[in-house]
């Protein structure tokens, strides 16, 4: 596109981002200031993500772009056209044929390799912001690695609701030292951190913070001896592909109740359908 | 043949009263008492001669000017005017007890676990020590029903009566009693009598302020007289 | 610096430009030893307390720790999370205003459990439980381990505060007036309170009090101060009862008998 380096973003301010991005995988969770630019979309809207995307994209990538699991939301579908016209890379939705993933507030069911990395965009790097207004003692607290501040909203929950009641961006210690938040992918998606063979990136524009995961690095989400961490799904499969071990969205049908339960990734969907699987819904439909 | 257990050495003690543009009291020059085990002796003398202060001297509630209090503590004499404050406090904790004129209260504590405290603190069980501590307050004609109550709404005479159980139960080695029945009447005057003489055989000895002649007289193995000092200008 | 001593200072001096808060101060401090530090407003008492606990940088002069394993450790000197760490753990700090210590919107078990969870406590039901205990050990109502520290009335949220600070069982605890800010008829509780445990946990403590009454319940030792010098130290009833020093005679004849 004319008048647009590769990307959209010039070399300098992406070899400033990949300054900061090397920084973060090599403290892995830990928040790694840069300099956040003005870009075509306001805050709020995965400005930081695509400055992570736009720095680390080579002409070779194929780029998938989900939100919430889909590919075909406006927004996905804006960050993928944004990309194919200032970068003129090849995209998919096919998370099996992408190289560079870019999410939204998901991680794909399908398990991810080494040679992929996943880019996740965030609104509120600071996984301590609501229990500790002060940045400046958030700072100092991650720098001592004292976290029992977080372990009281822990306990609180629990002896308030008698379970811990964070459903989604649940905080994780990372290789042990590092307490982070993940974006607010559900708590459901956490596991699949653990020990991930691509690289986790992450980026908050409007935050101006950028961290990362390398591969294979531990995650364990906070929990109690005696209540451990559950990764808590819709009790029932998906209605279109059968699937129970995917992340579901719940979808109203009718005025009068109704109300179909579909996996959030469309890809593993249609991937699932295309191989022959059928849910409660298509069956119904097939009858008809 | 009785040990010495307590023996002070060219003791002086004077008072320095810097509100009073730093006029000096002296009262005690050169006082050498000595006690041995088994033996109570009484403090003589006209009121305000020093008796109170020589006996809060050897407790080491006033701070001896000059000379030496030795104590025999642990096996060895120990010198209580030159030692430092944890010295002080292990020897008052073991060996040397003390009854005072008043009941210092503190707030709250039941009668009962102001005598028990003692025990206590020497490891005792918190139920051994109520019990053995029960027994002395009825012993002393404190009925069970004020057992439970702060001794801060006593009569005097019954703050006194706590005061001597807790003096007591401990079986210091040396026991230093001011004025010990001054507010009891005749049938208690009379247990306390028994208690003290009770101490002696089994081997305490006693410093005794006490005015009561028939009492004295009743305890007292020997008086020991003090001289009232000139005071100096 | 005595083999015995848990904590020593010597020489301490601090200036805040023309006023000089300490000049010159030693301590030492035994363990199970309680040592009250009395004085009247500007004596330097509480600035003591800071110098000592490594919250204030003294201008001259030194404060040694020894721990558990009986190595000595400088205070001022030590990298900044060990010191927290140790606050956290060995050491306590009791405010006059217990608000200072304690989270409002967490509640009562969460306040007394706090110190535990970060020393790496990961069971829930112990927690709660170590948690209940002590407010049971601090005469809270077992039942209000979920309320928040809001309904508490002031002798409650001073409570919960030496619970807070207890839980750890810190050899050595810092008490900056901790009856001050309670009304007379609260403090007796609090103070029996506090003697009890100090004396079954074999707690050593630094308490600073204007409250001479205070001093002589519950301290062993006494420091007495006077713009920001040591006047006189010693065992306390000996410096309340025969006080040597001319400002001890003063301040001792001060005090009203009820």
């Amino acid at each position: 596109m004319k008048g647009y380096n590769f990307a959209y973003l010039d070399e300098q301010t992406k070899r400033m981002i990949r300054r900061a991005l090397l920084k973060a995988v090599a403290i892995p969770g830990h928040q790694v200031p840069f300099g956040s630019r003005e870009m075509p979309l306001p805050y709020g809207w995965g400005t930081g993500g695509i400055q992570v995307t736009a720095s680390v994209l080579g002409a070779g990538d194929v780029l998938k772009v989900i939100d919430q699991g889909a590919d075909d939301t406006t927004n996905a579908v804006s960050i993928r056209r944004f990309f194919a016209r200032t970068a003129g890379v090849r995209t998919t939705t096919r998370t099996a044929d992408a190289t560079l993933i870019q999410t939204r507030h998901r991680i794909p069911e399908k398990t991810l390799r080494d040679d992929q990395i996943i880019v996740y965009q965030v609104p509120q790097p600071e996984p301590l912001f609501r229990l500790e207004p002060s940045r400046v003692e958030t700072r100092r607290m991650h720098g001592l690695a004292d976290y029992g501040l977080m372990h009281v909203k822990l306990y609180e929950d629990i002896a308030r609701f008698g379970q811990i009641s964070i459903s989604y961006d649940y905080p994780v210690m990372v290789n042990r030292r590092h307490l982070m938040s993940p974006s607010p992918i559900p708590a459901f998606d956490n596991p699949k951190m653990h020990r991930m063979p691509a690289l986790q990136l992450f980026g908050a524009g409007r935050e101006k913070r950028i961290y990362a995961i390398p591969p294979w690095t531990e995650v364990r989400s906070l929990d109690f001896d005696d209540h451990p961490f559950r990764a808590i799904n819709a009790a029932r499969p998906c209605g279109l592909c059968g699937a129970t071990d995917a992340y579901l969205d719940e979808v109203v049908t009718d005025d009068r109740g109704g109300r179909l339960f579909v996996c959030s990734d469309t890809d593993h969907c249609a991937e699932r359908r295309a191989a022959g699987h059928v849910g409660e819904e298509g069956l119904k439909e097939a009858a008809e | 043949m009785s040990q010495v257990v307590l023996q002070t050495d060219a003791l002086d003690k004077s008072f320095t009263l810097h509100l009073q543009g730093g006029v000096r009291i002296p009262v005690l020059a050169g006082v050498g008492l000595d006690l041995q085990a088994s033996e109570c002796v009484v403090l003589s003398g006209p009121s305000g001669v020093g008796k109170s202060t020589l006996m809060r001297s050897l407790y080491g509630n006033y701070r001896a000017e000059a000379g030496r209090i030795l104590i025999r503590h642990h096996g060895a004499m120990v010198d209580l005017a030159n030692a430092n404050p944890r010295t002080i406090l292990a020897i008052r904790h073991e060996t040397l007890g003390y009854v005072s004129q008043f009941l210092r209260v503190v707030p709250r504590v039941p009668a009962l676990d102001v005598v028990a405290e003692v025990l206590i603190g020497r490891g005792a069980s918190q139920e051994a020590a109520r019990q053995a501590a029960t027994d002395l307050l009825l012993r002393l004609n404190i009925p069970r029903r004020l057992h439970g109550l702060p001794p801060a709404t006593f009569s005097g005479g019954e703050q006194q009566r706590v005061n001597l159980a807790r003096g007591f139960i401990g079986r210091h080695p040396v026991l230093l009693l001011d004025e010990p029945t001054a507010s009891l009447d005749a049938e208690n005057r009379s247990v306390v009598v028994a208690m003290i003489n009770e101490a002696k055989r089994s081997g305490i000895a006693i410093i005794a302020i006490c005015h009561d002649t028939d009492v004295r007289d009743a305890i007292a193995d020997r008086l020991f007289p003090l001289m009232p000092l000139q005071d100096a200008a | 610096m005595t083999d015995d001593t848990l904590l020593s200072a010597r020489g301490l001096s601090l200036s805040f430009g023309a006023n000089d808060a300490l000049v010159g101060v030693d301590v030492d401090l035994w363990p199970g030893e309680m040592l009250a530090v009395v004085g009247e407003s500007g004596s330097g008492k509480t600035t003591l307390l800071n110098v000592l606990s490594g919250r204030l940088v003294p201008d001259a002069g030194a404060v040694w720790y020894r721990d558990p394993a009986g190595k000595l450790h400088d205070v001022h000197a030590m990298p900044a999370p060990e010191l927290r760490t140790l606050h956290r753990s060995d050491w306590g700090f009791v405010h006059q205003d217990p608000k200072q210590n304690l989270r409002m919107n967490v509640t009562a078990g969460g306040n007394v459990g706090e110190r535990l969870m970060a020393q790496g406590a990961r069971h829930y039901g112990n927690i709660r439980e170590q948690a209940i205990d002590w407010l049971h050990q601090v005469e809270i109502d077992a039942n209000r381990v979920d309320d928040l520290p809001r309904t508490f009335s002031g002798g409650m949220l001073q409570r919960l505060q030496i619970a807070r600070t207890l839980v750890t069982h810190p050899r050595l605890v810092f008490m900056d007036e901790p009856t001050g800010s309670l009304d007379v008829s609260v403090q007796a509780r609090l103070l029996d309170l506090i003697r009890t445990l100090v004396t079954r946990l074999k707690i050593a403590a630094v308490l600073v009090t204007h409250d001479i009454g205070v001093a002589r319940l519950l301290a062993h030792r006494i420091m007495v101060m006077q713009r920001g010098r040591v006047v006189e130290t010693g065992l306390t009833d000996q410096v309340l009862d025969d006080p040597q020093h001319p400002y001890t005679q003063l301040l001792v004849s001060s005090v009203l008998q009820a």
